[in-house]
């Protein structure tokens, strides 16, 4: 892919009369580190794109066209579809109802009393203790109680935004880098590199086995980042992936602790989506398999650390909850120190520690979500077979890994931002393009598909439908659709009919 | 085990295992005292009052009635729930509309209504720890240096100094001029870093001041942005004690200053908080307000790393923009914090401990300098002590906010009921009383030579304390939080 260089944002103007500090400089030359996504106000981390040759304007004008012209179902039906967002919308209307069985929790009271007081004045890094306790009920539920999580590992931080950056913080710094597997969510490259110097060097996975860890990425990755002089100190997974939707395998997950045990390094296991998973395979967690594994009380046991958080889980981002889980005192006791930079606030932990203390609560919530999401998620798959396109087979997450290599011009990037461009303006959908993931392979996006009501994401079909019927792709012998294990991909040249596409051969997927 | 632990350590950051946290220094065993003897005025009537804790706890009924008032402000109950959905998935790092309206009209009454702040100038992070910390990062590079007058808050060091790898080069006041900050310190203390190759970036001050409790005068302001205008560096506000000011002089912003100056507003920036002015740590409302757009919106970004809670931004957002309610609040507040210091001073003064004039802040600034056996921090140290073992009372000593002068006490008033001020002065009352008795004022502290000067821990008097331990430690006091904490549940 080349060296990739990151997209002006912001310029930064030239000023004598005073001295910014070289993190901003880095601010400017780095894209406003994911500023994009977030300048936008109410996207997902979504910002950053590398490529060596496109010009910024280009990007930013894409999401700018969004907030122009937002589809609203009433007011505005021919606006833009907003599916670049993994935010979960389905299930609302349960907390709601909760909150209405228990007025208490809504009002700063318990039994009755008011406890006001004491919550406007509770800062205590260590977190409210019943919180914390209902939190790691809550994973171990996810988790189908295979796991045990204890409340004193826990640290509280203001989204797992926080929570990555402050593992970084304790595990490394300048000099030092985190591998991560590709495609891998954009803010890690602020969460992750911005304030504490730490860089990322990637695992490259690729299509040719749905993107999973093997062995030899693993290496190649260390290799890497040796040849650049930068010290390993652990890998860092997103498990369930964003943005691929799936579940790493026991074997993936074996492989990783052999890895870590083999290199002395940490492991860090974002588990955010990890209430997300609606099918089988079940979720395994890491701290399953070391359970498993009997590696308890040994040194690799301490270097497995896991973020957590509930803005997917729950759909609750604005409330800044993220957590950190360490096997390692010292990392625990650092970590709560540093938390003081962003604690939650006491009035919110006061809330969920009183939602997810109700048990017969989380277990319907975590039933009915996981239906609610398996539902639209296949709706989504199937607007998409109706279009021709296919995605990677996915059990769990807000989103889907769809398969829009067939229609690019040419197997490079420039291609996938032209196609991206014309799926935005034309398609009037707002999907993310998988560079800005760094996936190796041009032609993959990630469209979410729980921040909309199902009639919306009927329509985001239709139009892609539509527009895939109506533009000239290179075309592909049906052999070579089929065959997505062979690594080189030959130019096909193939012309869509104008038939309605329920006569196309469908592929299998 | 060990081995393993060692090992791992090594895998680990330098900010991970060292100390610039601050929170390892000895200062904790006045925190252990309170903590396994903490005063109830029935169940532990003998215990320790903690008076290190600076806390607004005076104006809580004011804002429980207003909650009372207004269950739509509360995106949980019935009247607010239709809000719930669009609240809960907000987290744009801009932050709500409303929220940052009321902040800036806040900010505006507490500075006398003499600046008009900008609500797009808001940017939120979490608390004001969160706030310094953002600040530092978007003004300076590790190895850089900011000037700080002492003594200053604690906690500082950590803030300023942990994550980000600054230094903070100390400028030294004196009593003998209220420890008013000068032009020739500041010009000494930053050629002295320059002599060391030490690149100062700016001055950070707290206006109010912790510990001491003053506000600043309008000519030392001028003078500081002058000062930084000249070394072309930044000028940092902490204004989180900015409406504790409960008599005259009256608290004048640095936006107000700049106002009527000629220089460089891309200088000068303020931090502001929730945490004592309305008496809200828990809910975690830093705010950094620049006057300089990359400062901003670099700063913006990085408070995706403390968000305020939606949930606390949309109730705040409410409560800040009832005008009426503010101007009732801040006026209410002022009275109760003004009757509190005078009770204490006045107290004080009647058994000879005189404090530093003061106006604002949660605290006073007490002066206990007669009744060191020397001028040192030794001294003060031993005579800390014995206050906490004693006379039971947790207090700061100057030390700890890097004050150059030994024999200075923080004492915070604002975080105890009425009752407990009264045991409070009592005690120390007799302790001043006891020592004229024994044998005349310049024997107190050959007296307390005598005693024994090890802390006792007596743990047999806990109460029962609430779920949420309410006497947890405020990251805005100079004692490191402690590890003690229990949980409760």
């Amino acid at each position: 892919m080349g060296d990739a260089v990151l997209i002006f944002v912001e310029s930064l103007e030239n000023k004598e009369t005073w001295k910014v500090s070289k993190l901003e400089e880095r601010v400017a030359d780095k894209g406003g580190s994911m500023g994009l996504g977030q300048e936008r106000g109410h996207m997902d981390h979504f910002g950053i794109l590398y490529s060596p040759k496109l010009a910024w304007t280009r990007f930013a004008v894409g999401w700018q066209e969004y907030e122009k012209n937002p589809y609203d179902e009433v007011e505005n039906p021919r606006g833009i579809i907003q599916m670049g967002l993994a935010e979960n919308q389905l299930s609302f209307d349960l907390l709601e109802s909760w909150l209405a069985k228990n007025p208490d929790a809504a009002s700063f009271r318990r039994d009755g009393q008011s406890i006001f007081k004491e919550l406007a004045l509770f800062q205590d890094y260590h977190g409210l203790p019943a919180f914390k306790n209902a939190l790691v009920d809550f994973m171990a539920e996810i988790r189908g109680n295979k796991v045990k999580f204890d409340p004193s590992r826990i640290v509280l931080t203001a989204g797992a935004t926080s929570a990555n950056e402050t593992l970084m913080f304790c595990l490394a710094e300048q000099g030092d880098a985190f591998l991560l597997p590709t495609p891998y969510y954009p803010g890690f490259d602020r969460d992750l590199k911005w304030r504490t110097g730490v860089e990322i060097v990637p695992i490259q996975c690729t299509s040719s086995n749905r993107f999973q860890i093997t062995a030899a990425a693993l290496e190649e990755a260390y290799e890497q980042a040796q040849r650049k002089n930068l010290r390993v100190k652990g890998v860092l997974v997103t498990n369930p992936s964003n943005p691929l939707g799936t579940t790493m395998t026991r074997d993936e997950l074996d492989l990783l602790v052999n890895f870590i045990t083999d290199k002395e390094i940490h492991l860090i296991s974002d588990e955010i989506y990890s209430g997300t998973v609606f099918s089988s395979p079940a979720f395994v967690s890491i701290m399953e398999v070391l359970k498993d594994r009997n590696l308890g009380k040994t040194e690799v046991w301490e270097r497995v650390h896991i973020v957590y958080s509930l803005s997917k889980d729950l759909g609750l981002p604005g409330f800044r909850v993220g957590a950190i889980y360490s096997n390692d005192p010292i990392v625990v006791a650092a970590a709560t120190k540093m938390s003081s930079f962003g604690l939650v606030s006491s009035q919110t932990q006061y809330l969920l520690s009183a939602m997810l203390s109700d048990k017969k609560f989380t277990k319907e919530y975590i039933a009915k979500n996981h239906k609610r999401l398996q539902k639209q998620r296949s709706k989504l798959v199937a607007g998409l077979e109706k279009a021709g396109i296919g995605c990677l087979e996915s059990n769990a997450g807000l989103f889907c890994w769809v398969d829009m290599r067939h229609l690019l011009s040419s197997d490079t990037f420039e291609a996938e931002m032209e196609l991206w461009k014309r799926i935005v303006y034309d398609v009037k959908l707002n999907i993310s393009p998988g560079s800005s993931c760094h996936c190796s392979e041009p032609g993959w996006f990630r469209v979410c598909f729980a921040n909309m009501s199902e009639d919306t994401l009927k329509l985001a079909m239709q139009r892609l439908k539509c527009f895939v019927g109506s533009i000239a792709v290179k075309e592909r012998t049906h052999q070579e659709l089929k065959n997505s294990r062979r690594k080189f991909r030959t130019k096909w040249v193939f012309r869509l009919s104008f038939q309605s596409f329920h006569d196309r051969e469908q592929d299998e997927r | 085990m060990e081995f393993t632990r060692n090992n791992n350590r090594q895998l680990l950051s330098k900010i991970a295992t060292n100390d610039r946290h601050g929170e390892n220094t000895p200062y904790f065993e006045g925190w252990k005292a309170y903590d396994s003897n903490p005063f109830h005025p029935t169940q532990n009537p003998q215990g320790v009052i903690q008076m290190g804790l600076a806390e607004n706890q005076l104006c809580f009924d004011l804002i429980e009635k207003w909650l009372l008032e207004n269950p739509d402000a509360s995106i949980c109950t019935a009247e607010g729930v239709d809000r719930f959905r669009d609240i809960a998935i907000f987290q744009d790092y801009h932050g709500l509309k409303e929220f940052r309206q009321g902040i800036a009209k806040l900010m505006g009454r507490v500075g006398g209504n003499r600046v008009k702040f900008d609500p797009n100038r808001i940017v939120m992070s979490g608390g004001a720890t969160g706030a310094n910390e953002t600040v530092m990062f978007c003004l300076a590079d590790p190895g850089d240096a900011f000037l700080v007058p002492s003594p200053y808050y604690a906690a500082f060091s950590r803030d300023l100094r942990w994550r980000t790898g600054l230094e903070i080069v100390p400028v030294d006041c004196k009593s003998s001029n209220n420890f008013r900050i000068t032009r020739t310190a500041l010009e000494e203390a930053y050629e002295k870093a320059q002599r060391s190759n030490i690149n100062v970036k700016g001055v950070i001050i707290a206006n109010p001041s912790n510990p001491l409790g003053t506000v600043l005068d309008k000519e030392t302001m001028r003078s500081l942005v002058s000062f930084v205008n000249d070394k072309s560096i930044h000028l940092v506000c902490d204004e989180i004690y900015a409406a504790t000011v409960f008599g005259s002089p009256r608290f004048i912003s640095i936006a107000e200053i700049i106002q009527d100056m000629d220089c460089n507003r891309d200088l000068i920036h303020i931090v502001y908080s929730l945490s004592k002015d309305m008496g809200l740590p828990g809910f975690r409302v830093g705010i950094i307000y620049s006057f300089n757009d990359d400062v901003m919106n670099c700063a913006r970004k990085m408070s995706s790393f403390g968000l305020v809670s939606s949930q606390t931004q949309f109730l705040l957002a409410a409560m800040l923009n009832d005008e009426e309610f503010v101007g009732n609040f801040l006026r209410e507040s002022s009275k109760r914090l003004a009757k509190r210091h005078h009770v204490f001073t006045k107290g004080l003064e009647r058994v000879g401990i005189s404090t530093l004039k003061s106006n604002a802040g949660l605290f006073f600034w007490m002066d206990m300098r007669p009744l060191l056996k020397e001028q040192t921090v030794q001294a003060e140290i031993e005579l800390w002590r014995v206050i906490i073992n004693k006379v039971k009372l947790n207090v700061s000593p100057g030390s700890s906010f890097q004050c150059s002068e030994p024999g200075w006490f923080r004492v915070c008033f604002a975080n105890m009921d009425d009752e407990t001020v009264q045991v409070a002065l009592e005690r120390i009352r007799e302790f001043m009383h006891q020592g004229k008795e024994e044998d005349g004022v310049s024997e107190k502290s050959k007296h307390w030579r005598k005693q024994n000067l090890r802390l006792s821990f007596s743990s047999s008097r806990l109460y029962n304390e609430s779920l949420m331990s309410p006497h947890m430690i405020s990251p805005h006091s100079p004692i490191p939080q402690s590890p003690l904490v229990r949980a409760r549940t």
